[in-house]
């Protein structure tokens, strides 16, 4: 047997009994900001492909969520910091070892560009719409005249959201369960998942739907193969993976995790495109709910399951 | 630093000396102490240790704080610069020990060695108050001082070294 324990009375605000540091706007964070990247990512994908016309929502009217998102997302991690009024020091270095720096770096680019991206559109999507201004008229113009080397920079830029939004949790090696390279991956496609179901919830064209819930099918089934290849690699781990692991095999997240993630976000909504696109009839928020639904749940899971796994006591 | 921790009685002086030096607000610490029971009865054998920042060598805290608030200072010890620090807990969640905290202020702190008191060249708070002497303050790569003898001389562990951070804490068996 052996036994450790702190006996100097340390029971500090959101470390002790076990570290809880982060919280749900964290999670949320992380969520909107691989909603974000999927949707621009899709606008963007789209319009290099021509596909403009074919797929209406994915190119304008689904690309207005990605500047809310962001800024929400940016609102929640702000509200997180704990010395709110140095936030600007941020943007005062750029710390390439600091996944949080150049996390911030991208937002700080692509906040920006994606409004852009949904004002060049402005016109298209209400008629009578007017910038008022000559200056922005003119800058309107030229930007609907470079849009392809602009969706390839915004399709750059939204991989690197996608994946730094893994990379956020992964690159902490004193918590096991974030410390795996595949959670990279693993939140970008699932970002680009939740970015393809909000989109596919606002379409309003049956061949749209279709291509989109084709695609988002790829993506959840890669999403599920990461997921398992995870696990695999925690069994396959250490000790303190093990532990890790356990959390989530009849450890408090058992539930949370296999339920409400892997069944009702990814299976069930899986089953449900299978089934409109071979030709039954589903409300088309349903399966688009569950996904964004299960995304988030990822997020809340992963973020407060890594903070309770650890090396020592 | 090197802990002895057949000398360590866990009489929790140091922790009380550091909140007093350091004027750390109530209800937080910069060190602890930290009992170790092993074997089964009859044969168990105790013993304590203070623990606190290890100043890691390869330090996840300085790498993973996006503003560099978080840096290793000349001498190897480990500070947080609190006019730079945004407060975004990053480096607490990169430490595997647990060794910092959020100040009510919104910075976020830890130990810093003393070093107010290392700059006028004394030790830190912690190794002057021991009752027992068992805390040893010196430079590693100075090979006479006081702690790089202790090495040299008894068996000693650091703590989770697979974390991979070269922590700075030894402890003395
Ligand atoms: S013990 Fe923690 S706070 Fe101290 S240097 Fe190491 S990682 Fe940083
Ligand atoms: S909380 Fe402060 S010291 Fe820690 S990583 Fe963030 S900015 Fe750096």
């Amino acid at each position: 047997m052996k036994e450790e324990l702190i006996v100097s009375g340390r029971n500090i605000p959101g470390i002790d009994p076990y570290l809880n540091m982060w919280h749900w706007q964290i999670a949320l964070y992380l969520f909107l900001g691989g909603l974000a990247a999927g949707v621009i990512f899709f606008a963007a994908y789209f319009v290099v492909r021509g596909k403009e016309k074919e797929m209406p929502a994915a190119v304008k009217w689904a690309s207005i969520i990605a500047p809310a998102a962001l800024v929400i997302g940016l609102g929640a991690l702000f509200w997180d910091l704990n010395h709110k009024l140095y936030f600007w020091k941020l943007y005062t270095t750029i710390r390439f070892t600091s996944p949080m720096s150049w996390g911030a770096w991208t937002l700080m680019l692509i906040t920006p560009l994606s409004m852009v991206w949904v004002a060049s559109y402005m016109k298209e999507m209400f008629p009578k719409w007017d910038w008022k201004l000559g200056f922005l008229n003119s800058f309107e113009k030229w930007v609907i005249k470079n849009r392809i080397p602009f969706a390839w920079i915004m399709m750059i830029l939204s991989i690197i959201l996608g994946v730094y939004t893994g990379i956020l949790l992964s690159a902490f090696n004193a918590r096991p369960l974030w410390n795996t390279s595949i959670l990279g991956p693993l939140f970008l496609v699932s970002g680009f998942s939740t970015g393809l179901a909000a989109t596919m919830w606002i379409s309003r064209d049956e061949h749209e739907r279709k291509v989109l819930s084709r695609l988002d099918l790829i993506f959840i089934a890669v999403e599920l193969f990461l997921i398992i290849h995870l696990f695999m690699g925690f069994m396959a781990g250490t000790a303190v993976k093990l532990e890790a692991f356990k959390l989530f095999l009849g450890g408090p997240f058992t539930v949370s995790f296999w339920v409400f993630v892997v069944l009702l976000g990814l299976i069930l909504p899986g089953i449900l495109e299978i089934l409109e696109l071979s030709g039954y009839r589903v409300p088309r928020w349903v399966p688009a709910f569950l996904i964004l639904f299960g995304g988030l749940m990822f997020r809340f899971v992963m973020v407060e399951a890594g903070q309770i796994t650890r090396f020592l006591y | 630093m090197a802990i002895d921790t057949n000398k360590c009685v866990g009489c929790a002086d140091c922790v009380v000396a550091c909140q007093t030096e350091n004027n750390v607000p109530h209800g937080f610490s910069r060190d602890w102490i930290v009992e170790n029971v092993a074997g089964t009865y009859p044969n168990l054998n105790m013993n304590f240790r203070s623990e606190r920042c290890n100043h890691c060598d390869n330090a996840p805290c300085v790498r993973c704080c996006p503003t560099g608030a978080s840096h290793i200072a000349e001498g190897g010890i480990v500070l947080v610069t609190h006019d730079d620090c945004i407060g975004c807990s990053a480096c607490i969640e990169s430490c595997p020990y647990d060794a910092r905290y959020v100040h009510p202020d919104g910075y976020v702190d830890k130990c810093t060695f003393c070093i107010q008191r290392i700059d006028k060249g004394q030790n830190p708070a912690c190794v002057d108050v021991c009752p027992t002497h068992c805390l040893h303050f010196g430079d590693l790569d100075n090979p006479n001082s006081e702690v790089s003898l202790a090495l040299k001389n008894r068996k000693w562990y650091v703590l989770a070294p697979e974390a991979g951070t070269k922590p700075q804490l030894y402890f003395l068996t």
